[in-house]
């Protein structure tokens, strides 16, 4: 009995941290399937978001729940900021060039934090609503466990509506499936471009909050690790597809914690457990479990 | 010389060439026409190792006794049998020099190995001024030996196109396949082109296949020509035989 | 004549570079000797990277995994008996590696050869990849050796790292590596391997139609590459004396592109002149990052500061750089199909 409860417990937690992922990979994946680049200042947008919640707690008047809401809208024009000066410039230039000013960005980032924030670690406030613990069943639960999941679940819903039934979601998918065609049809690339990046670092932030209400050490390089493990996620649940990402994303979170769950000797090695799962999905299928192949015309 | 036989090629859904055969000879220069998209490049493909065939068979005997199936080998071991080829929409090193791009084209023949060149080792040393001398040599049968130190990008298209063949002809193939040779070419320039290739045939003796939409080109040069349409072979015969097809005219001409 | 020219040139150069080194180790002090010594370290760095990302066309940012081999392997061969005693306090060392103690030139080879086996290893199932997979599956391999060296307590000493290894990298190895460097890599790109690399940098499909091996050549520019980082490597912890995991973050990665990008991709001059500039550039704005004291007035440094710089420096050439290629480049891209 006690070992289905602590089986238990080892599940909510991984189905947690996969919530996460999927969260930030989202951002990855939406960014990808239309500018064919990986955004690798993703997890620090990431961090920029948990940082702009906890000084809106920390040192403004308002709300916590207001607070939640407008952090990842500010996140999401950083996003766009990030785009417009780093990457637009560069659109249609080999990919080894996008991808270097996309690590001098990610690069940037991190140091504007150190500078700006500081490298001391913070404590994130997070609010009494959600730090509480219930216990079920012999195993006590903190509720943030049971809300990251439920908030992934309902942004995914929403994600999927504005994707397949909104206008401006269509005309992503268009741009992400055939960009050259999508452009001809008069589709303004730009502006879809800026809403991917919005929405995609809105996530983040969102994915941010969360993170920081289960882990609530905050330090301007943790979105690095993080970020690197959702982008597997991406790429494991197959580049450009959302549904995708968030498969790969429970898949990573749920690895994880069941192998420092069951095989505590590794526990050493978790950081690299997703990096051995990429090499293994990337030799065996690298278009990913849901992705369409991608070939190079002759 | 190269034997195609039963060739299926098919993408997802789109079949790209459905139970094509052929057969080139040694010394013959054969043509392969069709409308767009009639799967002619793709042919070209499959025969250089870029696909692997849904279904068929391709022999290569270059001289006719040991017999070479290409169906799944890496496009660079059928480099390295003797099967050279160009490409329909110019695929040079754009960064590199005139010159580098000829030579670059010995490479598969170089015998040293790498740490011989990097010590420039005495047998080295004299293979790679042979090679030099060969790639010059080729230049100047193209006439593009002032042009030897430019970038290969910041050539006109018609000296590209020619700085193809001349690549291509670094790696001493017994079979060149030339894809669309006079596209963008005019009159004049294809006039020269006509008289080059009939010129490195002999020269080099080389079989050549060819795809050409200038049916002149086509029609003079040719010993042998393909038609195709939509993936299928409609006609096979000599210039006059394939002049008086009705299919063919069909084919070209939309009806039908 | 104009070989002949360019042997003088080369000549007059390497006498200079002798001579400055002469000159430097009597004058200079050791903080300076020490940043003359990391820039010859970073030359080797930058020109390994180059061979690999700009001449070859992979982006691999597997570097500071590949120099973590190197520098683990000088400081164990190295390292005396009773010092090794001393530091594997926690668990002792493996058994087979106890007693030795080897020289530095033969550890400094095998620092290269073990990289680049590794080298081989991890490229060849991932060289396949295409740019940014290649870039993430070579990052993610850089961050399994760091973990994987934290773990392994009797190989490597883990989190605690290793202290004493022997101090053996003077200006003459460090510059001596980076001149035999200079010279491999310049003239393995003259000969036929070298130009192959360029194709398949240019464009894969017609190098492979050129009967270029995409594998063989990939897989041995990456060789060489691994050997000359791991060597490097081995320099690094000879100069400084004391390694840990940590040191080999993608940080040091990205401080070795940032000097491929500026010296330009490809280019070997370029990359000379940029390692040198970039290293003692770092070194000269430490003040962004620290307190300094000016006796009437104290300036107070900003940690992260200098990193803000040089990433500025980095998207800022990248872009500048760019607007420069682009209009030629148009038209060469890749176009993308789905089947």
């Amino acid at each position: 009995m006690g070992d289905v409860s602590i089986f238990l417990q080892h599940l909510t937690n991984g189905i947690s941290l996969g919530s996460l992922y999927a969260l930030i990979a989202i951002g990855y994946t939406m960014v990808y399937g239309i500018l064919r680049l990986i955004n690798f200042a993703h997890g620090d947008i990431f961090m920029l978001g948990v940082y702009l919640t906890y000084y809106g707690v920390v040192y403004t008047a308002l709300p916590w729940w207001l607070v939640f809401l407008l952090a990842p809208v500010l996140t999401g024009l950083i996003g766009i900021l990030l785009e417009r000066v780093a990457y637009k410039p560069l659109r249609g230039s080999a990919r080894i060039t996008i991808l270097i000013s996309a690590i001098g960005a990610s690069f940037l980032l991190q140091n504007l934090g150190i500078v700006i924030f500081g490298g001391r670690p913070r404590a994130f406030p997070v609010p009494q609503m959600l730090n509480r613990v219930i216990r079920l069943g012999g195993v006590s639960i903190n509720i943030v466990t049971f809300i990251i999941p439920a908030v992934t679940i309902l942004l995914l819903i929403a994600l999927t509506y504005f994707t397949t039934r909104t206008k401006t979601g269509l005309a992503m998918r268009a741009l992400s499936k055939d960009y050259e065609t999508a452009s001809l049809m008069g589709i303004d690339i730009n502006k879809i471009i800026s809403i991917t990046f919005f929405m995609g670092s809105f996530l983040a932030a969102i994915g941010g909050i969360l993170w920081g209400s289960r882990y609530p050490q905050l330090m301007p390089l943790m979105g690095s690790m993080p970020g690197l493990k959702s982008f597997i996620a991406a790429v494991v649940g197959g580049i450009g597809n959302i549904t995708g990402a968030v498969m790969g994303g429970f898949i990573l979170g749920l690895g994880e914690i069941m192998l420092v769950a069951f095989l505590p000797r590794l526990s050493g090695y978790r950081d690299a457990f997703a990096f051995v799962l990429l090499i293994i999905i990337l030799l065996v299928k690298p278009s990913g479990l849901m992705g369409d192949k991608v070939t190079e015309k002759v | 010389m190269l034997k195609i036989e039963n060739l299926h090629m098919r993408f997802g859904g789109v079949v790209a060439c459905n139970n094509f055969n052929a057969e080139i000879e040694k010394g013959q220069i054969v043509g392969l026409i069709g409308p767009n998209g009639a799967g002619k490049t793709t042919i070209f493909n499959v025969i250089t190792g870029v696909y692997r065939p849904t279904a068929g068979q391709i022999i290569f005997s270059p001289t006719g006794k040991e017999q070479h199936p290409l169906a799944g080998l890496s496009p660079d071991t059928i480099a390295k049998l003797g099967v050279c080829r160009t490409f329909q929409n110019i695929r040079l090193f754009g960064e590199l020099s005139v010159l580098e791009n000829v030579f670059i084209g010995n490479h598969l023949r170089v015998k040293s190995d790498v740490f011989s060149t990097v010590l420039r080792l005495p047998h080295y040393v004299a293979e790679e001024k042979k090679l030099y001398e060969k790639s010059l040599y080729l230049l100047e049968k193209i006439g593009l030996q002032d042009t030897r130190d430019e970038k290969a990008s910041s050539l006109p298209y018609g000296m590209q196109r020619r700085l193809e063949i001349a690549r291509a002809l670094a790696t001493n193939p017994t079979l060149l396949l030339l894809d669309e040779p006079a596209a963008g070419m005019n009159p004049q320039e294809t006039r020269e082109l006509i008289q080059f290739i009939r010129e490195i045939k002999q020269e080099f003796d080389l079989t050549i296949f060819l795809i050409e939409h200038h049916m002149d080109v086509i029609m003079e040069i040719s010993e042998k020509i393909y038609v195709l349409d939509h993936g299928v072979l409609i006609a096979e015969g000599n210039p006059h035989e394939i002049q008086s097809n009705e299919k063919v005219v069909e084919a070209y001409l939309g009806v039908g | 004549m104009r070989e002949k020219s360019k042997t003088h040139v080369t000549l007059i150069i390497l006498a200079l570079t002798i001579l400055g080194l002469f000159l430097a180790n009597r004058f200079l002090d050791a903080y300076q000797v020490r940043i003359i010594n990391l820039s010859g370290i970073y030359v080797t760095l930058g020109l390994s990277m180059n061979l690999i990302n700009g001449m070859t066309g992979m982006f691999s940012l597997g570097h500071a995994g590949f120099m973590a081999i190197g520098a683990y392997t000088v400081g164990i061969l190295t390292m005396p008996v009773s010092m090794k005693e001393m530091n594997f306090f926690m668990q002792p060392i493996v058994p087979f590696l106890a007693q030795v103690e080897w020289g530095f030139l033969p550890a400094l080879f095998a620092a290269g050869l073990i990289a680049a086996f590794f080298g081989v290893l991890i490229g060849a199932p991932v060289l396949r990849l295409t740019d940014d997979y290649l870039a993430i599956a070579t990052l993610g391999f850089a961050e399994i050796i760091r973990v994987v060296f934290t773990n392994t307590q009797s190989l490597t000493n883990g989190a605690l790292g290793l202290k004493g290894i022997p101090n053996y990298t003077n200006t003459w190895w460090s510059w001596g590596v980076a001149l035999i460097t200079i010279w491999f890599i310049s003239f393995l790109m003259k000969g036929t391997y070298g130009k192959a690399f360029l194709a398949i940098r240019e464009d894969e499909v017609a190098a492979r139609a050129m009967g270029i091996s995409l594998f063989k050549h990939k897989v041995m520019s990456f060789a060489f590459g691994c050997f000359f980082a791991g060597v490097a490597g081995g320099l690094m912890a000879a100069l400084l004396g004391t390694i840990d995991p940590n040191m080999f973050r993608i940080t040091l990665t990205f401080n070795i592109l940032l000097i491929v990008v500026l010296g330009g991709l490809g280019k070997i001059g370029g990359t000379v002149i940029s390692a040198v500039i970039v290293t003692v550039m770092m070194e000269a704005l430490r003040f962004l990052d620290e307190s300094i004291d000016l006796g009437f007035v104290q300036l107070k440094g900003i940690p992260g500061m200098r990193m803000v710089v040089f990433s500025i420096i980095l998207i800022f050439a990248v872009i500048v750089r760019e607007k420069g290629l682009l209009k030629r480049a148009k038209g060469r891209e890749l176009t993308y199909v789905k089947n």
